[in-house]
């Protein structure tokens, strides 16, 4: 997702440590006007920091993001454990409560999106390690009455080879814990990584293959009841009246409540609440929504684009208007995009206790500062009186950063006086999402004799997240997100115009992996391979001549070209495709090998990715999330597609909105740029190029551009 | 509604639900073995599966009348210390993203090996047809040829 505007707190700059009475060392950061961390006898416990080391010699890791696959439960300690010489295998790890000292510094709240994680952790999690690594020495000897010059610490324990004497970290926690706080300690170089860059296996793969990990839906309380809400069919719509007698009809059923989406039908479990959600009798009052469906929206993207001069400027370099009449070749493109929904494997669900004195909220959840905020809201209580508890994420992809399943368990909880869990069907999810924009935009290029281009312009008809999520970010019509990609555009063209027309269709739009990028991306890439067709040169030359001025992307471009033997003959009936791409500032070049079975479904069987992130933490997980990347926006590319029809999502379930499965997953090979430039994020950058890497491949087998997503049974 | 009895994991439970409620449910609410996924509801993405009788088998459409005297086997007890070839296998892949489906995946990969110990990429292509929204097939692919040479 993208990040919202950041605040200028720098969290590096406020290092405190606090002892932990006779327990251990806590080191953290805090920011200073949020919770002071002093000593806290009181609560030894207390996670307010990053790191605690306890007597037997268990090093626990504070995780301040949500784990929802994209590895921060192992890369994040990796990171501190690197600088404090840990002994790995001593690692454990917990989630973070809502607290200030937890908020995202690239957010300025406490969220997990935007492949931001690694990148806001690199250098203050490391500098956590280095100092209670410092303050471990110092304990040490002090204890052994040598120089500290003398002592050096390794694999959790502080070694002084003069005398042959070791004192693990957990017989030198309480004292390291009065040691001074150390200032700007040195980082270690790359070449002294010991953990960092390494594969490190992850330290949540056993939890995860014996059914123990905990997640949201997973919750146990006790008197713990389940809710299952009939929410309106149309966006927008409200409740008219309603009819519970069939619903408390059904045995288990315990209560059936009105909250601010609709009614929830509270049961002793699942199955029963959805019978009765099922069984319940609703009138709605639909709303305007309920007069739009996909071929009225799919008029009012072109209406809106056939508005002259009505776009809001994004970029403007020379003059392509100017520019475009004498070029010696023209080449004009629409694009078209639909809408998508999340389908995380684990579908939304959240659990709350509302009670007078205070509030839980048990959830798979992106966004802890929402939470608590809403909790605070619903419960009439102050935010530190509500606590967060963030559960393994079966899978997020930017729909756990949406608070609406969070509200109805705070509501129907409120409402009923117990725990309550609130679970959708694969039916609400699919139809009661944030979806990716459908969008559409129109292109036009020009080229000179030489077949260069001369002139780009590119017009966006999108739905802004922005304008719904945080309004006050989009400035004179211009959403600077919803134009990303489209405005860095990374060849060298001298004349570009690229602008934006906001234009709302009363589908909610949200947060979708790798987000507005997953549109640019693939109008961009696709439209530099027509203007390479159209001069008649090879699309990969055409990019790399062109790349002069952004070495990052040419450097990916090469190596995946190179690795996937580009230009090499392949088996008949079988293309390449190439595209290249930028987001959160990771470089990411695709090769897609590709051919189409006698009925015309299009067959991916090869993806040779090449990736510069910049430094790397863990190859393992950088490899694991662009082959995850690429799964993501294969599954969209060949298949995914929202409609709408009077207001109402046409699709329901796996059975019509359809999953990639093993049978068509194509082999992956990810090649990692050796890069010590800046760090990138690494959850989203692979999506956007494997659709127009599969398109630009699917013209050059059948010679028929696809401007429409999603690809589908080729005619 | 007459209770109903099976095996579970080596132990035997006897229930009072409706006997249309799918076992899935029942594991998950009234047995709260919660290692078994919902996904989808209607057998689509194989994140609920169980081993019936040690066929591998969708519970999220499965009357729990129906398994009344049959032996379930749910990924809490496909083994102790996570000792089973497959979940080896899983670890030393690192196959696990989100690991939501994953509990499903290895009881499918479970009952594929045991009627098939040595699969070909064909036969892992039909057999396991779970989805994965985070797209580790090719980790899971490694992990069932590498489970069936005893991980």
């Amino acid at each position: 997702m993208g990040a919202p505007p950041s605040t200028e707190i720098s969290r590096r700059d406020f290092l405190t440590t606090s002892a932990i009475a006779g327990a251990g060392l806590a080191i953290g950061f805090h920011i200073p006007a949020g919770r002071r961390f002093g000593p806290a006898p009181a609560a030894p416990f207390a996670p307010n920091a990053w790191l605690r080391i306890n007597p037997d010699e268990s090093v626990l890791v504070v995780v301040d993001r949500s784990e929802m696959g994209q590895g921060v439960t192992t890369s994040l300690p990796m990171l501190l454990a690197e600088e404090l010489e840990a002994d790995w295998s001593k690692i454990r790890i917990e989630f973070a409560p809502a607290d200030k000292a937890y908020i995202n510094p690239m957010f300025g709240m406490q969220g997990t999106g935007g492949s931001t994680s690694v990148r806001a952790a690199y250098t203050p999690l490391r500098k956590a390690g280095a100092a209670a690594r410092e303050m471990l020495i110092g304990a040490a000897a002090i204890t052994w009455e040598v120089p500290v010059s003398e002592c050096r610490a390794e694999k959790g324990a502080v070694l002084h080879a003069a005398s042959n004497r070791r004192l693990t970290y957990g017989k030198l926690a309480t004292k390291a814990a009065t040691m001074p706080l150390p200032h700007d300690v040195p980082l270690k170089e790359p070449k002294d990584w010991k953990i960092l860059g390494t594969r490190v296996r992850r330290l949540d793969t056993p939890p995860k293959v014996d059914g123990s990990a905990g997640f949201g839906i997973d919750v146990k309380q006790p008197g713990l009841l389940v809710a299952v809400i009939a929410r309106s069919p149309v966006f927008g719509g409200k409740v008219k009246s309603f009819d519970a007698t069939k619903a408390k009809a059904v045995p288990g059923v315990r209560n059936v409540v009105q909250v601010s989406s609709g009614i929830a039908v509270v049961a002793d479990g699942y199955w029963p609440a959805k019978k009765g959600r099922d069984a319940l009798d609703v009138t709605w009052d639909e709303g305007p929504t309920a007069a739009v469906s996909s071929p009225s929206i799919a008029q009012l993207f072109t209406q809106r684009a056939d508005q002259a001069g009505a776009g809001a400027t994004a970029r403007h370099d020379g003059d392509a208007q100017a520019a475009l009449p004498g070029a010696a070749t023209k080449v004009d493109a629409a694009y078209e995009l639909p809408f998508l929904a999340h389908a995380t494997m684990e579908p939304m669900n959240c659990t709350a206790h509302v009670r007078a004195d205070g509030v839980d909220i048990w959830a798979p959840t992106q966004f802890q500062t929402g939470a608590q905020g809403l909790g605070a809201g619903i419960g009439g209580v102050p935010p530190e009186k509500v606590k967060v508890h963030t559960t393994y994420l079966g899978g997020g992809f930017g729909r756990r950063f949406e608070l609406d399943f969070i509200k109805e368990a705070l509501e129907a909880s409120k409402a009923v006086g117990a725990p309550v869990k609130v679970i959708w069907s694969r039916e609400d999810d699919i139809r009661n999402a944030q979806y990716r924009p459908a969008c559409y935009h129109r292109l036009q290029g020009g080229l000179d004799a030489s077949g260069a281009p001369v002139a780009w312009t590119h017009r966006i008809v999108a739905p802004s997240i922005m304008a719904r999520v945080f309004p006050d970010t989009v400035k004179n019509g211009l959403d600077g997100e919803a134009v990303e990609g489209g405005v860095g555009m990374p060849y060298g063209v001298a004349n570009v115009h690229v602008d934006y027309l906001l234009t709302d269709t009363g589908i909610p739009v949200g947060f979708w992996r790798s987000v507005n990028n997953s549109f640019n991306g693939f109008v961009v890439e696709s439209f530099i391979d027509e203007l390479a067709h159209a001069a008649k040169k090879d699309p990969y030359e055409y990019r790399r001549d062109l790349l002069g001025k952004a070495p990052r992307h040419l450097g990916a471009l090469n190596l995946a070209a190179s690795k996937a033997g580009w230009g090499t003959p392949l088996p008949a009936g079988r293309a390449r495709g190439i595209a290249v791409y930028k987001s959160f500032e990771t470089y990411v070049a695709e090769v897609a090998e590709v051919s189409v079975d006698s009925d015309g479904t299009p067959k991916v069987h090869r993806v040779v990715c090449a990736v510069d992130c910049g430094p790397v933490v863990n190859p393992g997980i950088v490899e694991a999330q662009m082959q995850s990347a690429i799964v993501y926006g294969l599954t969209a590319a060949l298949w995914g597609e929202i409609s709408i029809d009077q207001g109402r999502v046409k699709q329901s379930n796996f059975h019509d909105y359809r999953m990639l499965r093993l049978a068509e997953m194509p082999v992956v090979e990810v090649h990692i740029v050796p890069s010590t430039d800046a760090q990138g994020g690494v959850g989203e950058p692979g999506t956007p190029p494997i659709a127009p890497a599969v398109a630009n491949a699917l013209f050059v087998l059948t010679g028929k551009r696809i401007r429409k997503l999603p690809i589908g049974k080729l005619a | 509604m007459p209770p109903i009895s099976f095996t579970v994991n080596g132990k035997r439970e006897t229930v009072n639900v409706a006997p249309d409620t799918p076992l899935l449910w029942v594991l998950r609410d009234t047995l709260l073995l919660t290692g078994t996924k919902f996904g989808c509801g209607i057998a689509q993405c194989g994140a609920c599966t169980v081993h019936v009788d040690g066929v591998a088998t969708r519970t999220c459409v499965l009357p729990v009348s129906v398994v009344a005297g049959k032996r379930v086997t749910t990924i809490e007890g496909l083994s102790k210390n996570r000792s089973h070839p497959v979940q080896r296998a899983w670890i030393e892949e690192d196959v696990p993203q989100c690991g939501y489906c994953q509990s499903g995946q290895i009881m499918a990969a479970a009952a594929l090996l045991a009627k098939n110990p040595n699969p070909s990429d064909a036969d892992i292509d039909r057999e396991m047809t779970n989805i994965c929204r985070c797209g580790t097939y090719q980790r899971i692919r490694a992990a069932i040829h590498r489970a069936a040479q005893g991980a």
